[in-house]
């Protein structure tokens, strides 16, 4: 009996624990994306059917630092954890590792090429279906491929709203209030429960690894999934550069006015 | 098969873009031999709906229900999939503003179609089905190849043009159910500058970068602009450090545009910015600096100083209106 007492004391105990987490602690996951440098020229292979990834530096998405410097925000003081979650194979480590110095918690890798967003977005959208997440945050767009396609992919998949591009996020523990972007201006949208964001500028000041952020990335918990099969809707068969410019018309500062006379006949674009 | 546009409404109207997504789909429907149906949810009038005709749509279903008179993307996600569905339509079109962004991902999913996302082309389908779109911030394009059977594709502003091709409409009300779940979010507030023109669906944009030392030196920036009706952009340094709002930042991690016509006044060229802008049509740029990089991509150029060469542009310009 008496080992039936403390079994069930002990049941009881983990039960709270248990609550106590899925009603204090928010969980968030924050999607990254591995990409080229900004200041990387684009080259093209195989006759332009691949992009030429010689001598070329990846980083965290600028928009997905924006948004786990949000989400780390969110969390801080205990009040929840922050995961990020990359779909690529074992070369975007480095980029994963950069996310942990700046300040997520853990870590996963879906073990795959990230073929399109399509098949980004199912990888992602399986994850969060067993592992309980209040928010998941995205970029804008990655600055590679520019899809803005992953965060409402993931939405729809999950069944959840989906807000894109937003400048503002408060939350308060189960009601976020959000600020989006609109052609000249913004919207200001409340939503409940769970729910995903892809974020902009505005959201949060990118934070900067510290060095003991850089000493603890090192040791935390990075996880490797394999992918799961996703069908195929498409694929992206050629790249073009675009077409060089002609040399610069310049005129002299002291006849500046000729300018508007060149861009009404000339260049007919006023 | 069909094609069916979504034609996105702000306060009962219809902008440019709209009718450049209409003339788009248009052409998509003559070349698939079909025609074109679009939808509009929201209120709006017949009258503007009507419209929408001289583009090329010989159908449009209007959605007016109450509940969807704010924008919910995962909500129009689910009527514009069940009007296609109705319409048999395959090839769906919109445009790819802040709000098709959100809305074009959650339409593929729900039709299981391959998206294409700022198309600047029209679809050529020798040897499948296929659609140039704008890839690595501007400094490169992809061709993407669609498989599905169904296929929605975002088409970026300016990129096509307006094109008349009258067609005699129909209206049709669509009242389609709106689950409860598909209305989480909910819209509180909408801040709009109306007398400003917006500087994704601008044709014309004056930007202001760090060579213009302060905030307080952008009257003559804003009053170009207002001669041109024109939007006004700046550089990623001039938000950060709060001289602009940060909705006014384009380059490679601010907006992509691409307007006919893009001056640069005090603006090196840095490759992040030429990311964002490099697809204008024509680029004037004005800087004191002969070396800046920005005039290595410039139609025309003003080596001078912003301080004395904008305000005779102005006058120039005011002489040329008057
Ligand atoms: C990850 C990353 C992302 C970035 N993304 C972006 C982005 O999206 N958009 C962006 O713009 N930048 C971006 N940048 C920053 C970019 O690298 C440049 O630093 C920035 O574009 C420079 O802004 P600017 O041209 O206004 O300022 P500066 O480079 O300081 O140039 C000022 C120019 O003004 C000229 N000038 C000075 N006085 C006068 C005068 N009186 N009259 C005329 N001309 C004058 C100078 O000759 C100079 O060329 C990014 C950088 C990084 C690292
Ligand atoms: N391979 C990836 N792994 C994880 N997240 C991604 C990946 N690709 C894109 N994302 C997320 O989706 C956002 C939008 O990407 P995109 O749709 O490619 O423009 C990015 O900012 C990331 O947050």
């Amino acid at each position: 009996m008496k080992i039936g007492l403390e079994y069930i004391s002990l049941q009881l105990y983990y039960a709270s624990i248990t609550i106590f987490n899925l009603k204090i602690i928010m969980k968030i996951l924050v999607c990254i994306s591995n990409v080229p440098d900004t200041t990387t020229k684009i080259t093209f292979t195989g006759d332009n059917t691949e992009f030429n990834t010689a001598g070329v530096q990846y980083i965290v998405n600028p928009y997905d630092e924006i948004a786990l410097s949000r989400a780390i925000e969110l969390a801080e003081g205990g009040k929840g954890t922050v995961t990020v979650i990359n779909v690529g194979e074992a070369t975007t480590e480095p980029t994963i590792r950069k996310a942990l110095a700046i300040g997520a918690d853990d870590a996963i890798r879906v073990n795959g090429a990230p073929r399109d967003a399509y098949f980004v977005a199912t990888q992602i959208a399986e994850y969060a279906k067993s592992n309980d997440f209040d928010i998941i945050l995205c970029g804008r767009e990655s600055i590679d491929y520019n899809g803005s396609q992953v965060a409402a992919m993931i939405g729809e998949l999950l069944d959840i709203p989906s807000i894109s591009i937003i400048k503002k996020l408060d939350y308060d523990g189960s009601t976020a209030t959000i600020e989006r972007e609109i052609e000249g201006g913004k919207e200001v949208v409340s939503v409940s429960g769970k729910f995903l964001a892809s974020c902009a500028e505005g959201t949060a000041e990118a934070k900067i690894p510290n060095m003991r952020g850089i000493m603890s990335a090192r040791t935390k918990p990075l996880q490797v999934v394999e992918a799961v099969a996703v069908e195929e809707v498409g694929k992206i068969s050629k790249f073009e550069t675009p077409a060089p410019r002609g040399s610069v018309k310049l005129i002299p500062a002291e006849s500046a006015e000729d300018l508007i006379g060149l861009l009404h006949s000339e260049a007919k674009v006023i | 098969m069909s094609v069916l546009v979504y034609v996105e409404q702000v306060e009962g109207k219809f902008k440019k873009s709209v009718f450049e997504a209409v003339s788009y789909a248009k052409a998509i429907a003559d070349q698939q031999g079909t025609s074109l149906s679009a939808i509009s949810i929201g209120n709006v009038a017949d009258s503007e709906l009507n419209e929408l005709g001289k583009y090329g749509a010989s159908k449009v279903l209007k959605v007016e229900a109450d509940q969807l008179k704010n924008f919910v993307n995962q909500a129009y996600a689910s009527v514009i999939a069940e009007a296609a569905q109705k319409e048999g339509a395959n090839i769906i079109v919109l445009s790819n503003s802040f709000s098709g962004k959100g809305l074009a991902p959650r339409v593929a999913v729900k039709l299981k179609a391959g998206l294409v996302d700022g198309a600047v082309e029209l679809p050529t389908t020798d040897g499948g089905f296929s659609v140039k779109k704008t890839a690595f911030s501007g400094k490169a394009f992809a061709i993407a190849t669609l498989t599905s059977e169904n296929k929605v594709i975002a088409l970026n502003p300016n990129a096509f043009g307006v094109k008349e091709n009258a067609a005699s409409v129909t209206i049709e009300t669509f009242s389609p159910e709106v689950k409860s779940s598909d209305l989480t979010a909910i819209v509180k507030e909408i801040v709009r500058a109306t007398n400003k023109v917006s500087l994704p669906d601008a044709e014309v944009v004056v930007s202001g970068g760090r060579g213009l030392k302060g905030p307080e030196n952008w009257g003559m920036v804003e009053e170009l602009a207002d001669l041109l009706g024109a939007a006004t952009a700046c550089s990623k340094p001039v938000s950060d450090a709060d001289w602009r709002p940060h909705s006014e930042h384009v380059g490679q991690t601010g907006i992509a545009i691409s307007p006919n016509l893009y001056i640069a006044i005090g603006i090196s060229g840095a490759i992040q910015h030429l990311a964002g802008v490099s697809s204008s049509k024509v680029i004037v740029v004005i800087n004191k600096d002969p070396e800046a990089p920005f005039f290595k991509v410039a139609d025309y150029g003003i080596v001078g100083d912003a301080f004395e060469v904008v305000p005779k542009i102005i006058a120039a310009l005011k002489a040329h209106k008057a």
